[in-house]
């Protein structure tokens, strides 16, 4: 009896270990070999870490390749992950270019002195408020804070026009949130930025007084607002028009509330990227992406795709319904100054929320 | 000796994770890390990780030894059906289980369905060494026992529990740690535990030092768990020669509780196995989204296959001498090697993955973002999952054929490769079929140290939830679980 079962387990690892295996010994024994992988060698070739999902940002990426005209490998990963993985490689990361979903991770690159200047002409082809102080990363697209609400338990003009509403009693056990996100917490940076530690932490404590619940992201907020389970969601606009666009208008309860009067809860945040110091090589092609992913045709690409807003002058969104970025209401912030997380993070903690 | 050198090779491997926290707790001063640790959130992540573990191993060690005894020992109908169907769990992510439970019942967030969803997916490590240990035990001693007048239940707890105590507590370890190390359940479930904060102290800091100095009390965590489990084993033997064979018990009848055991055994099949798979199917047949790229399925799940084989063959290679004398030695040095080979266990992937990352970028930079080194860290993550299976499998090969080869004038290593190793190949085969399957579902340290552009089941799996699109995980999902029950189900048929 023994022999069979160790027979067939040992032939089942061999099988797969064998082409690995040996592939794996293969490369690992030429050390001169710079790109990994598909063996392709060019010098130039552009290596992006690309805190963005694949599905939404591949076939982008891909015409990328064509138009920058080298060799573009991409790692895909979670911003956050990504970041820590290009603080530790240091000076021998293998990234050319950073494409992360949010403000904060290319915020923190630039604060260890990761990320190269990007030329005038690049940075000025978005606002200044959707780009670096310091010039070394650029928003490519926009998000703004909203609350989702469900028709069936709330009327359109009950809701709130502000995150301080959401904490007063009507609103008990009935908003929805996602503590952990990062969009969730760079709002909380903004209010800090914008009202002051003291304010931010009432909100927070006031917000669990009131029984908010709690949920894993904002597609998990969206979900319990469609659900029913909460009547107000705090999440980013985008989530709804992907859902729409996927299951048709008719199909999805809930809706948006765009806050007016410069509201905390208005927040626009950015995704966006940033080329990386000491990486010679690879510069001048990343340079040449960056320039791509603010062309029309990419931005274009981002309103249709990912519902978000395009950040490059001269280019609106198509998508239906959405409204132009310039009505929105939303604070003047320095984004910046949104690289405070840690001590947002401190006071959720405090606060219990995450 | 011949085995410390290898043993030593692999503990120090184990251990080049601690060597990373050190440099980065330490980073900014011991003062600064001290803060962070002795801040009083520590002590209340603390209390709601051990408190997580407590119940979820609590629960895997009910079940676990339930269904083994269960599919063993009794005269259950489907035995053999059932004992196949409950290693399955095995083979279901616990990001999958939790979002299953999740899907079906939202209220279920929080510490109860982080608590479920755990259970569900690691009660198979209880089950599987403890259905190992019962077909091993000599009858004799419960036909002893029933012959001097005790009756099945009081035979059952004062003779056999005891000699199940052994594998019992190192599969109880293996599900402690993987309670702490967990991310994808508690996340999913939005319960806190240390792992989790350890991962939003990485998105909302990217800041390493108070991540390092979070993981660095996991570390003794872990310590502290394989000490205590070390203590429980007390000095066990199981191995026996001579003096009868080792023979088939007969299978207890179950008279009027033959239903209930039915009732038990089908009801952790069906919360375990049929559950989430059912949801996948759910997932599959509504979701508009829903996409067969049967081509990307195929050579996604090839990779799987191969680093997952390849991970299972250096975990395996690795855990063998450490394995050995974690068996045969009972001296501080033995313990100390079998505490290393455990101290990436409890970790989380991401910190593992940075570690190796740090090593990696400075050492071994031709490596860096290349197969061996992704196999490397499935080593370092799973390192105690074959080492388990190994001394399980040592113990039960009765040293003194040892001795004998030995006064027969064979050396050490003969010792080794003619008797110890062929005794214990299929203890040994079957850790290495436990770790094929727990590589293949690995994550995090997937995500940051595969080569660009190559892709697992479980980061497909990733990508797609990601992006909103349920349905189009569901396939990958699918896949990662069938191909993860073919080695699940060859350890259910495992008769030693």
């Amino acid at each position: 009896m023994r022999r069979p079962l160790a027979g067939r387990i040992t032939a089942l690892l061999a099988a797969g270990l064998l082409l690995p295996a040996l592939a794996a010994c293969g490369s690992g024994d030429d050390t001169d070999t710079d790109a990994s992988g598909s063996g392709d060698g060019g010098d130039a070739a552009l290596v992006i870490y690309s805190g963005r999902n694949e599905k939404l940002v591949k076939p982008i990426l891909d015409k990328l390749e064509k138009a920058v005209g080298a060799d573009v490998e991409v790692r895909y990963g979670d911003s956050a992950e990504l970041a820590a993985q290009i603080l530790e490689e240091g000076d021998r990361t293998k990234a050319g270019l950073f494409f992360s979903q949010d403000a904060g991770a290319l915020g923190a690159l630039s604060k260890e002195g990761m990320l190269a200047k990007l030329p005038q002409a690049t940075l000025d082809k978005v606002d200044q408020a959707y780009r670096s102080g310091e010039g070394d990363w650029v928003g490519l697209s926009g998000r703004v804070r909203v609350i989702a609400y469900n028709p069936d338990e709330v009327a359109a003009d009950e809701v709130p026009d502000s995150v301080h509403d959401v904490v007063e009693p009507e609103w008990k056990d009935k908003v929805g949130f996602a503590p952990t996100n990062a969009s969730f917490q760079a709002f909380v940076t903004g209010m800090r930025v914008l009202e002051g530690d003291d304010a931010t932490r009432k909100w927070l404590e006031d917000l669990k007084a009131n029984g908010a619940k709690t949920y894993a992201n904002n597609l998990a907020t969206l979900d319990a607002v469609e659900a029913g389970e909460v009547s107000l969601g705090l999440v980013n606009h985008y989530y709804w028009y992907e859902r729409v666009a996927e299951k048709g208008e008719d199909e999805v309860d809930a809706r948006l509330h765009f806050l007016p009067g410069k509201d905390p809860g208005a927040l626009i945040n950015v995704a966006g990227a940033g080329v990386l110091a000491d990486n010679g090589e690879q510069s001048a092609t990343a340079r040449k992406a960056v320039d791509y992913l603010l062309s029309e045709e990419a931005q274009t690409y981002f309103a249709d795709r990912t519902k978000e807003y395009p950040l490059a002058a001269g280019v609106t969104s198509t998508v239906e319904g959405l409204p132009p970025l310039e009505s929105l209401e939303s604070p003047d912030i320095d984004l910046g100054k949104l690289e405070s997380l840690q001590e947002t993070l401190a006071m959720l903690q405090d606060v219990g929320l995450v | 000796m011949v085995l410390l050198v290898p043993a030593c090779v692999a503990a120090l491997f184990a251990l080049l994770p601690l060597g990373y926290l050190a440099v980065r707790a330490l980073e900014r001063g011991p003062a600064f890390a001290w803060e962070v640790v002795a801040d009083e959130r520590t002590l209340d992540l603390l209390g709601r990780s051990l408190g997580l573990t407590a119940v979820v191993v609590a629960a895997c060690v009910i079940l676990g030894v339930s269904l083994a005894w269960l599919t063993v020992r009794t005269a259950l109908p489907g035995a053999r059906v059932w004992s196949v169907a409950a290693t399955l769990p095995l083979a279901v992510p616990s990001y999958v289980a939790a979002f299953a439970w999740l899907s079906a019942e939202p209220d279920l967030a929080g510490f109860g369905g982080a608590a479920l969803a755990l259970t569900l997916v690691s009660f198979p490590y209880v089950l599987l060494p403890v259905a190992a240990a019962l077909r091993g035990i000599d009858p004799a001693q419960e036909e002893a026992a029933r012959s001097l007048g005790h009756g099945p239940l009081r035979t059952f707890l004062r003779v056999t529990l005891p000699q199940l105590r052994p594998a019992a507590g190192g599969g109880a370890l293996l599900v402690a740690l993987y309670v702490l190390s967990d991310f994808g359940a508690v996340s999913l479930m939005r319960y806190d535990t240390f792992t989790r904060a350890i991962h939003t102290s990485y998105r909302a800091s990217f800041d390493r030092t108070p991540a390092a100095a979070l993981s660095v009390v996991l570390v003794v965590m872990t310590v502290a768990l394989v000490a205590a489990e070390a203590r429980t084993r007390g000095r066990a033997g199981h191995a026996r020669t001579g003096g009868g064979t080792a023979r088939p018990a007969a299978p207890v009848p179950l008279g009027r509780w033959k239903p209930l055991a039915l009732l038990w055994c089908g009801a952790v099949v069906a919360v375990a196995v049929a559950f989430p798979l059912g949801t996948l199917g759910y997932w599959l047949t509504v979701g508009s989204s829903a996409t067969w790229d049967l081509g990307g399925l195929t050579e996604t799940a090839w990779a799987t296959l191969g680093v997952a084989a390849a991970g299972a063959a250096l975990t395996t290679a690795l855990a063998l001498p450490v394995g050995v004398i974690a068996a045969r030695h009972r001296g501080r040095g033995a313990r100390l090697l079998e505490q290393a080979a455990y101290a990436g266990h409890a970790l989380p992937g991401i910190t593992v993955a940075l570690s190796l990352v740090f090593f990696a970028v400075r050492y071994a930079y031709p490596l860096y973002q290349r197969l061996p080194l992704l196999v490397c860290a499935y080593a370092v993550l799973f390192l105690p999952v074959a080492v388990a299976a190994t001394r399980a499998a040592v113990l039960q090969a009765p040293p003194v054929l040892e001795d004998v080869a030995r006064s027969l004038g064979r050396r050490p290593w003969q010792v080794l490769r003619e008797v110890t190793v062929p005794l214990a190949a299929p203890g040994v085969t079957a850790g290495a079929a436990l770790t094929f399957v727990v590589c293949m579902k690995e994550l995090p340290a997937t995500l940051l140290l595969r080569p660009t552009g190559m892709d697992t089941l479980a980061t497909r799996l990733w990508t797609e939830t990601g992006a909103g699109s349920f349905a189009a995980a569901a396939p990958y999902a699918a896949a990662l679980i069938l191909l993860a029950a073919v080695p699940s189900y060859l350890l259910g048929r495992h008769r030693t």
